[in-house]
């Protein structure tokens, strides 16, 4: 409890003395509310609208989730390939990498072009940018091993897939995680990004289109609104990966 | 009695550089061998022949049949995310064993090496000495006809290192048939704990000499015996010779 305590109060604090001034600063008159809303009037309006922002708050953590998901297993899948073929390695490596290293507002227009489907062409768009990461970091780890527990597999004369299981996968977890840390973050910012390109596009609509309408209107209440619920979904995912991490592999890793 | 194993004239090169110029030796069933040299004259590598990982580049490996090999490197090597019991029986699950039956069959060998209450621990939470004795535990758990020992008390303490030694010949005894090649810079190691050692010179190597400690060992205390001292003293002498003939 205290070892809690000591570890959040710092930011809990200094987040708290912000709020408070920055209620004072908009209550006071300092800045004009229509520039900066009160943090309790974004509150009153996330409740007020809470029907409206639900079923796109809902959407858009489905187009992120759903592309999180894919990109860990394409990711998975794809190091575990090319850490037992290298030349498939080297034939896609480039192309991944290209994928990465283009912005995805570059890419985003062809791809809600070719995929009919607004669904699923966000979810091209989100994991595009998640993928990577954690292709790259559990290639890494797969590539890690260390080479005393290498020669022992030889020696007991494990299959490639043996090796793979019980040695290369197990020890790449830390660094898997490493790459889900980034790829979480990524694929909430692909969703949303990838929104705004797409415009109020489907009937479904997410997040990134609350913010849009609210722009156009200048309704910076609930702008701020959709903000804090964008915010807060990011944080709850890092927190979550956090969680993942001392379950799966706290027991060892780094001891 | 035919040899277990038979190198016979093993030479062997990396790149440009000859590590081994002619190597021969035997290994007969249950008899303890040691290879003792300096540090870079090719020992290990003698060991990664006999196991297979690495091909003689000339020369011959003889094998009676089909050998089962165990290995104890300096390092315990053990899996850190695996808890004792699974990382001494991970050579069993690589034969393609069920992991009730090859947890079954490890737990006598914890047993033996003193880790019973330990099965469930994962490495770091046991001391260097321990995690010895589980990769003792694990090279044993197989079954194996040879026992390869890579230096696999060069990174323990002087108590620790003599006590784990006197146990380890006491794992042994209990399988009088097991072989077993250690591979040493210590001269007091090698005369402490082989039947027979093999002296190799700097590199490209070759024997030097052999000496038969088992023939001259009586009685319990050997490391305490004149004659122990004396063949540590001649294995002394002969290496000072050749490192400085190689100077």
């Amino acid at each position: 409890m205290k070892a809690l305590l000591q570890r959040w109060a710092p930011a809990a604090f200094l987040l708290l003395a912000l709020g408070l001034l920055w209620e004072w600063a908009s209550r006071s008159g300092a800045v004009p509310p229509y520039l900066l809303p009160a943090p309790s009037r974004i509150a009153a309006v996330l409740v007020e609208d809470f029907a409206s922002f639900a079923p796109a708050w809902g959407f858009t953590l489905q187009v992120t989730f759903g592309a999180l998901g894919l990109a860990c297993l394409s990711g998975l899948l794809g190091a575990a390939a090319f850490a037992l073929a290298p030349a498939l390695e080297r034939a896609l490596l480039p192309l991944a990498v290209a994928l990465q290293v283009t912005p995805l507002v570059a890419i985003a227009p062809l791809i809600l072009i070719y995929v009919d489907d607004p669904l699923a062409a966000l979810l091209v768009c989100a994991w595009v940018v998640a993928f990577f990461p954690i292709l790259a970091n559990t290639l890494a780890g797969l590539r890690a091993a260390d080479a005393g527990l290498q020669e022992l597999f030889r020696l007991y004369r494990a299959t490639p897939l043996q090796r793979l299981r019980w040695l290369l996968l197990p020890g790449a977890a830390p660094y898997f995680l490493a790459g889900l840390r980034v790829g979480a973050g990524l694929a909430l910012i692909g969703a949303v990004v990838a929104e705004f390109t797409a415009g109020a596009a489907g009937h479904q609509t997410g997040l990134a289109s609350r913010l849009l309408e609210a722009m156009f209107r200048t309704d910076m209440p609930r702008m701020f609104a959709a903000l804090a619920l964008i915010m807060a979904s990011g944080l709850g995912l890092q927190a979550a990966v956090a969680l993942l991490e001392r379950l799966w592999i706290g027991r060892w890793h780094g001891r | 009695m035919s040899p277990l194993l038979e190198l016979e004239q093993l030479s062997l090169r990396f790149g440009a550089l000859p590590v081994l110029q002619g190597l021969s030796l035997q290994l007969q069933p249950g008899e303890r061998l040691a290879l003792l040299g300096p540090s870079g004259c090719g020992k290990s590598t003698v060991l990664r022949v006999l196991s297979g990982l690495l091909a003689p580049g000339g020369g011959q490996l003889r094998l009676l049949r089909p050998l089962r090999f165990g290995s104890v490197f300096q390092q315990p090597t053990l899996l850190p995310w695996a808890s004792v019991e699974d990382n001494v029986a991970l050579p069993l699950r690589l034969q393609g064993m069920a992991r009730k039956a090859a947890r079954a069959q490890a737990r006598p060998l914890l047993e033996r090496v003193g880790l019973a209450g330990f099965a469930q621990a994962l490495p770091h939470q046991l001391s260097g000495g321990m995690q010895m004795r589980a990769a003792f535990a694990r090279a044993l758990v197989n079954a194996p006809d040879v026992l390869l020992l890579d230096e696999p008390f060069g990174a323990l303490d002087e108590i620790t290192r003599e006590r784990l030694g006197q146990e380890l010949l006491a794992w042994c005894a209990a399988r009088p048939e097991l072989a077993l090649v250690l591979v040493t810079h210590s001269v007091f190691e090698a005369m402490a704990l082989a039947d027979r050692v093999l002296l190799l010179g700097p590199r490209p190597s070759r024997v030097l000499l052999e000496l038969d400690v088992k023939g001259q060992r009586s009685g319990p205390e050997w490391t305490r015996q004149d004659a122990y001292f004396a063949l540590v003293r001649q294995a002394q002498q002969a290496l000072a010779d050749a490192l400085r003939e190689a100077a």
